[in-house]
């Protein structure tokens, strides 16, 4: 690593104007991510400015039956909030299908958002990664992209977003509230996450400065049924295969809403829209469930050593909105 | 020695180092912190085959901490080596990528870490061949393979008996490079004094690693000591001197003050060795009631353009089972990849692998039960050698496991039990590894208290040796556990041999056994009272090992698996597995259990889970770190169980033991890969079996 | 954590190292010290204090050898930064014993013989603290079901000891020593 200096922000707005100088500085929240990534010389911030002591640590409701989830709130905390629980149990099941009781006690719900592909090529500062090193080149489409996107991706990038909680958020329709150096402002998810495009570098809308400060879940009652699902190599402790975050109401047999999101398959969280949209005023059967995923993925443009995801993805669609269905 | 009437050999003695591991105060290699000691921090290779043209030392000699830079420009030269790993340092060439082609010593780790990033080394790159296939013109026949085995063998006329022959499997299978990943990373703490260098290694063998450096640096091995009382997991990596020893100790030499070098998990996918990729072609030539008439076993691998490691990949086959047409070759490449080494049951594991698979697909062709497939072939004598086993107990593990199992209800059909979303299948394969055993010294001591203490420069990497000698000792000295000291991983006790091959308890515990016997003559001799300065005996044996009777010697097991396959997912996890083993005598119910389970936990995760993937771009292992290269995890095991059958096997040891670190990951995978063809009716011969292979 | 990328620079010359004067409280005892601010609570648990105990496995976050507890709950000591813990109350498997009793996890370990080589261990019991501790307020984990309290089954503890890997392969033991412990 190399040397870097540490402070402890005394508020968000120092945070802020700390970071938003744009020389070398940037937030320090649970560190699982950004310290892993110091250390393969990934990342190189001159000035860590921890917010750990500032970043609201707190979940309370709202008016209206949402809850605010502070930034700084430790992944295991939110996974355990009774009324995250209840109310939105594909969230607390996505963030507990993450990483490793260790992890989740330190991770922060700011930088969980945030954290960077796992992509091989990314992490290893002795290749080409257009991601890392805009324009060098993506060894990936012609190397080992077994694990990689299956849809949105560009020809510099086929890297996939590796959180299971913004999949969850994706569904769920969160609104991020970010501090930055222009002030207050709120980013709908999915949205947070951008496609790689030709700038494979900036993999959300925030920039410079922008701090989560919060995550603001919606009113749902729909979400009080929703399930995250999440398909891996090994049974646990590994990032996802392919992952589907979701929410269903039926009544009568047929689906009157839903919300879907599929991860570990774009550059960002994927809600479903397609599928939404097909599936609102169908019937609740795994006929009409399996046509819905098969228009979402209709896009899908998988690479040679990926495309098993295509058929994976629609058959764990099918299955999680099936049991939701199902389910007394 | 008798081991009738012994009171502590054969019970289920806790670990005699458990307090020390549990506490932390067991010191690992990195642990020992000599005073003034430095961080030495290597750079590798970032081409895979050419040239270093120059590297910017004084660069970084600027910088704050840095107190040496060293790469083949500058460094000291070693004397010449047929190990060309080890000639670190010592040649602008490069044959890999990850090779070291130098390192940075600083006053901290962060200092040196910093120094080492940024580095500048400048290549002439060439291009490179990376990638292992059976058709690649460089494809060769090896002297012979690991250790010392023919490469090739034959009997009989397998051609024309598969001609003729009622049912033919001939099916070829593939297994994936593999790394060792033991938990603890490789690590070296060296230091010179008085011209003379110690080195805390993580290491299997300290008595080897001592015989293997000292000549490098021009010096008779007893000015050599290489210190590894507590190895955090070896599995064949810490088997033989790997170059990271090397550099630890020119960089201590070079900069005049201890130096610790540990190896990174990510460096370690290139300098510490890994298992081979094969490929390897089986044909199995039966009757209609699935009576072998020949086998043939062919096995394609790889190893680097500097050292040729020749895995024994169908030694196996030549005695697993009987029929009178018989096969079996190794054929290798030189590819600018690391050099392979061994990993745990090296030969034993993919090869297995593959026959059992055969075997399987040939239970299938035939209608007949796998279990009675195998009862069927067994053999009387060695089929290749015509030897006698020495014991041979592979039926009697199959019944009892398919007892304990209740294999007898198996319907054999594929794909037709589901249980809820899940297929499940079982499948069956049998396991073995050879009983070596080979000489080392040991020497016993009764201390005036009453104590004694037992001297051997074996390895506890996590076997649970020093338990198990402790045992020995204790029984042949007739005393109580607790009266007796064994003292292991140092080169400046009597010479033993390497924890490897499953040997360990066979060598060492012979040798402890035979320094006890003698020990206990020589208070014979004084009266039975120890007198005021101690007693002491030694024990070689060396010829005692070499006048054993020619035999087959060999352990058996028969592993049984139960898994279930998502038919949405593809996934598969093993919801049951059952090892049986027939392995001499027991020393340690408790410790030999954890072997077995250990063994199979690994085995499981060969087939499921576990491959290192070669860029052929770059050249390297990718996926070069625990999140991208898969471990088993707790979750993945669930009811696993390991179990003996007795056997009274005279003609190996005092002990009647035969080794068990090795023989638990053998078969399993084929087990596994039988089972999940039983569950989906999709037969999957490339490991691993991962969901993309199944998911549709 | 801008989502920005960071790449090697060019560096001309490598800056200084920077370092901060901290106390540490390391079970119970405070350690005035000065660190690098690139020091990884494990390297300055290993390297500057000498308590070995904490092992480096992966240095990645990726295998849970370096678990230890902050204020009680498990972390990887690998990924925290040793800045930033100095008002923090850290336990590691030295502290794990209550004065010369050792914690009944360790008794445990020994008994159904939890670990080979042992280099995992410490680890393995340091966050099987840690989990005991979620357990009992009531934490979820991946594999269970309803709202009730955690009642840690033998698939409970598999999921939430995943984080630490054993090659060994002491996976079973280490399940029945813990669930011999847990209330």
């Amino acid at each position: 690593m190399r040397p870097f200096g540490y402070q402890r922000a005394a508020s968000t707005r120092a945070a802020v104007e700390a970071v938003g100088a744009g020389d070398g500085a940037v937030f320090l929240g649970g560190g699982t991510n950004l310290v892993d990534l110091m250390r393969l010389g990934v990342a190189t911030p001159h000035t860590l400015v921890d917010v750990t002591r500032i970043a609201p640590a707190t979940i309370e409701e709202t008016a209206g039956g949402g809850l605010l989830v502070g930034g700084g709130v430790r992944n295991g905390e939110l996974a355990a909030h009774p009324l995250v629980r209840r109310r939105y149990p594909v969230l607390s099941q996505a963030v507990l299908a993450g990483a490793s009781g260790q992890i989740r006690n330190m991770a922060t719900v700011g930088g969980n958002l945030l954290q960077r592909t796992r992509c091989s090529y990314f992490q290893d500062v002795t290749k080409p990664c257009n991601k890392r090193q805009p324009g060098s080149g993506c060894p990936a489409r012609e190397g080992d992209h077994r694990n990689l996107a299956i849809i949105g991706h560009s020809e510099s990038c086929v890297a996939t977003q590796p959180s299971d909680m913004a999949v969850a958020l994706a569904a769920l329709g969160a609104t991020v509230h970010v501090e930055g150096p222009g002030g207050p402002r709120a980013v709908p998810m999915p949205g947070l996450h951008r496609l790689p495009g030709d700038q494979p570098q900036r993999d959300t809308v925030l920039g410079p400065g922008d701090l989560i400060t919060a995550v603001e879940l919606p009113p749902l009652p729909l979400a009080a049924r929703s399930r995250y699902r999440k398909v891996r190599d090994r049974a646990s402790f590994s990032f996802a295969v392919v992952s589907v975050a979701a929410a269903l109401e039926v009544a009568g047999g047929v689906v009157r809403d839903c919300r879907i999101a599929l991860g570990a398959v774009a550059h960002v969280p994927w809600r479903a829209e397609t599928a939404e949209a097909a599936l609102r005023g169908a019937e609740a059967t795994e006929a009409e469930f399996t046509r819905a995923a098969e228009l979402e993925l209709a896009g899908a443009r998988p690479l040679p050593g990926n495309a098993y995801k295509v058929p994976l993805a629609r058959n764990l669609l099918v299955r999680v909105l099936t049991d939701l269905a199902e389910a007394p | 020695m008798t081991v009738t009437g012994a009171r502590v050999t054969g019970s289920a003695l806790d670990r005699v180092d458990g307090p020390e591991k549990v506490t932390g105060r067991a010191r690992y290699a990195y642990e020992h912190r000599p005073r003034d000691v430095a961080y030495a921090v290597p750079v590798q290779a970032a081409i895979a085959r050419g040239e270093v043209v120059d590297v910017d030392v004084d660069a970084v000699l600027q910088w704050p901490g840095v107190i040496a830079a060293m790469w083949h420009g500058n460094a000291p030269r070693l004397a010449p080596s047929a190990a060309a790993e080890l000639a670190v340092l010592q040649s602008r060439q490069v044959a890999y990528r990850g090779q070291y082609v130098a390192v940075v010593v600083a006053e901290t780790y962060e200092q040196a870490c910093e120094a080492a990033r940024l580095l500048r080394v400048q290549y002439e790159e060439r291009p490179h061949d990376v990638a292992l296939r059976v058709d690649h013109p460089g494809m060769y026949r090896p002297d012979h393979v690991n250790p010392d085995y023919p490469t090739d063998s034959s009997l009989g006329d397998p051609e024309a008996a598969l001609a003729s022959a009622a049912v033919v499997v001939d099916a070829t299978y593939a297994t994936p490079a593999e790394h060792h990943n033991p938990m603890e990373p490789h690590a070296a703490v060296a230091v010179w004094e008085e011209g003379g260098l110690t080195v805390h290694d993580s290491t299997q063998g300290a008595s080897g690693l001592r015989a293997t450096i000292a000549p490098l640096f021009g010096m008779p091995p007893d000015r050599v000591r290489i210190v590894s009382p507590y190895v955090g997991g070896g599995f064949g990596s810490k088997g033989k001197a790997h170059p990271h020893v090397v550099l630890a100790a020119l960089a201590a030499k070079q900069v005049g003050r201890p130096v610790k070098l540990a190896v990174t998990r990510q460096q370690m996918f290139a300098v510490t060795g890994y298992r081979t990729p094969t490929v390897q072609r089986v044909r199995l030539g039966a009757d209609g009631d699935g009576r072998l008439v020949a086998i043939t076993h062919e096995a394609f691998e790889q190893t680097s353009t500097i050292s040729e490691f020749a895995e024994q990949t169908t030694v196996a086959t030549r005695m697993m089972y009987a029929a009178p047409h018989r096969h079996t070759s190794h054929r290798l490449v030189r590819l600018d990849v690391p050099t392979p080494t061994w990993m745990r049951a090296p030969g034993e594991a993919p090869g297995m692998f593959a026959l059992e698979s055969a075997m399987d697909e040939l239970a299938v062709a035939c209608g007949v039960d796998p279990v009675e497939l195998r009862v069927r072939n067994d053999p009387e004598r060695d089929p290749e050698s015509g030897l006698p086993f020495s014991s041979r107990n592979l039926v009697a593990c199959l019944r009892e496991g398919a007892r304990r199992f209740g294999w007898h209800e198996r319907d054999p059909r594929p794909g037709i039990r589901r249980r809820g979303r899940v297929l499940v299948g079982t499948g069956v394969a049998s396991s073995t590894y050879p009983a070596y055993r080979v000489a080392s010294r040991a020497s016993a001591r009764a201390e005036p208290d009453g104590r004694f203490t037992v001297r051997i420069a074996a390895a506890d990497i996590g076997t649970g040796a020093r338990t198990v000698l402790t045992q020995l000792a204790a029984d042949a000295l007739a005393v109580p556990p607790e009266r007796v000291r064994v003292e292991v991983g140092d080169s400046a006790l009597p010479k033993a041999s390497t924890a490897g091959g499953s040997m360990g308890t066979a060598s060492w515990g012979t040798a402890v056994v035979r320094a006890c016997e003698a020990l206990m003559d020589e208070l014979a001799r004084h009266g039975g009272a120890v007198p005021p300065p101690g007693l002491s005996a030694e024990a070689d044996t060396a010829q005692e090992v070499r006048g054993q009777r020619k035999l087959a010697r060999h352990a058996y097991g028969a592993q049984f698996a139960e898994v279930g396959v998502d038919v949405d997912t593809g996934e598969v996890r093993v919801l049951r597995l059952l090892g049986v083993f027939a392995a001499g005598r027991i020393l340690n119910p408790k410790t030999a259990r954890s072997q077995f389970i250990g063994g199979m936990t690994m085995g499981m995760s060969m087939a499921l889970l576990e491959e290192s993937v070669l860029d052929r771009e770059f050249g390297d292992y990718l996926n070069h770190d625990l999140a991208q290269y898969h471990l088993a995890t707790c979750a993945d095991v669930r009811d696993i169980e390991a179990a003996w059958v007795e056997e009274d096997d005279p003609d190996l040891n005092p002990m009647g033991s035969k080794g068990i670190g090795e023989i638990g990951i053998v078969g399993t995978a084929a087990a596994i890969a039988s089972a999940v063809h039983h569950a989906t009716g999709v037969r999957v011969r490339d490991l691993p079996i991962r969901l993309d292979k199944l998911v549709g | 954590m801008n989502g920005e990328a960071n790449t090697i620079r060019g560096d001309a010359a490598a800056p200084a190292p920077i370092t901060s004067d901290l106390r540490l409280s390391v079970n119970k005892d405070v350690h005035p010290i000065t660190v690098d601010t690139r020091e990884t609570l494990l390297d300055t648990l290993r390297e500057r204090l000498d308590l070995t105990g904490s092992k480096k496995g992966c240095d990645h976050g990726q295998c849970g050898a370096c678990t230890v507890l902050v204020d009680g709950r498990r972390v990887k000591s690998c990924l925290t930064l040793t800045v930033t813990v100095d008002d923090r109350e850290i336990t590691t498997i030295e502290g794990l014993a209550g004065g010369d009793s050792p914690h009944p996890l360790q008794e445990a370990f020994i008994e159904y013989d939890a670990f080979q080589c042992g280099y995992c261990t410490p680890g393995q019991l340091c966050s099987a603290v840690g989990m005991l501790a979620e357990a009992q307020d009531g934490w979820p984990s991946a594999v269970s079901e309803g709202d009730g309290p955690v009642v840690l089954d033998e698939e409970e503890i598999r999921e939430r000891m995943s984080g630490n890997l054993c090659r060994c392969g002491a996976y079973p033991n280490i399940v029945e020593a813990i669930r011999r412990v847990a209330p």
